[in-house]
């Protein structure tokens, strides 16, 4: 699927984002896409294949409420192969975590 | 107090099922146009081209037509464009037209650059979600009909197949004979409306 910059101006990024009211983002970290070429395209398109993982690292403001919680977030993704594309999808991605006193 | 959260930095594992789901497309260079009595018809719509008119397939009805969705983010889709482009140009006059329908969700702001770039020298209409369902439902692009003179899909290809199926296709139609149904446009049920 295309990476969070797939090098082409029309191609859907990878996106993940998060509803910050619980927790705020500091950073989304995709990992190193791969650079393929394919028939249709003149320049190598910065791709993600098999298994791979996107890291977040939250911070919890203060007063945040201590102990299990759920974190919501949409990853938005787009995928081809040299044939075809599937049209761009959203999915619902929940996270479970906890948050102690320090 | 100050709240911290456990397993602060965590991983998000994506298995590769997303794109199983897209595993490479059987070329369907053994597709072949239907015999005259499988052919169905093909729903009509009616959607808005560039300029805002309102466009229905059975406009083209007497014509054959090569109907394309796409989109602009469909890679395989930009190696077709050319070929239509240059079917439109060589097979017009014999009767034959393509008609594009973009599913992009940026609309015209998005398609009307692309096309302009692209060099599209034939119709393109900016698809709904109504239409897709009419057509089985266009799960994939790039996606493609032939429609005979009559208005029957003539032959349906999902992903990218060579040119020559298509050329092999069109000359078929094109060197059918004309029946007077083709020729005598009579009127086409309307089977859905589209996005106007």
């Amino acid at each position: 699927m295309n990476s969070n910059a797939p090098a082409d101006d029309y191609m859907i990024p990878l996106r993940l984002t998060w509803d910050e009211s619980l927790l705020k983002v500091q950073e989304v970290s995709y990992p190193k896409p791969e650079s393929r070429k394919y028939s249709f395209s003149e320049k190598p398109i910065l791709v993600y294949t098999g298994d791979f993982e996107i890291q977040t690292r939250f911070q919890a403001p203060a007063g945040a409420p201590i102990g299990m919680s759920v974190v919501t977030g949409k990853l938005r993704y787009q995928a081809c192969n040299d044939s075809m594309c599937l049209p761009p999808k959203v999915v619902e991605v929940r996270l479970p975590v906890e948050i102690r006193a320090r | 107090m100050i709240p911290i959260v456990r397993n602060v930095l965590f991983a998000l594992a994506l298995s590769g099922l997303l794109l199983s789901s897209c595993t490479p497309a059987k070329q369907n260079a053994a597709s072949k146009v239907k015999q005259d009595g499988d052919r169905k018809a093909a729903p009509d719509f009616s959607l808005k081209d560039v300029n805002g008119a309102t466009v229905r397939l059975s406009d083209y009805r007497g014509k054959i037509v090569l109907l394309n969705f796409w989109a602009t983010w469909c890679g395989p889709c930009k190696i077709e464009i050319p070929w239509f482009v240059e079917f439109e140009q060589r097979y017009k006059d014999q009767g034959f037209a393509v008609v594009g329908i973009s599913m992009d969700d940026g609309g015209w702001e998005v398609v009307r650059p692309f096309l302009s770039r692209m060099g599209v020298n034939y119709r393109t209409l900016m698809g709904s979600e109504m239409v897709a369902q009419l057509y089985g439902g266009v799960n994939s692009l790039p996606t493609s009909f032939l429609i005979d003179r009559e208005g029957r899909i003539a032959s349906a290809h999902l992903g990218l197949v060579s040119k020559s199926v298509y050329e092999n296709e069109i000359n078929e139609l094109l060197s059918a004979p004309v029946t007077r149904s083709a020729a005598g446009v009579p009127p086409v049920r309307h089977l859905a409306g589209g996005a106007d």
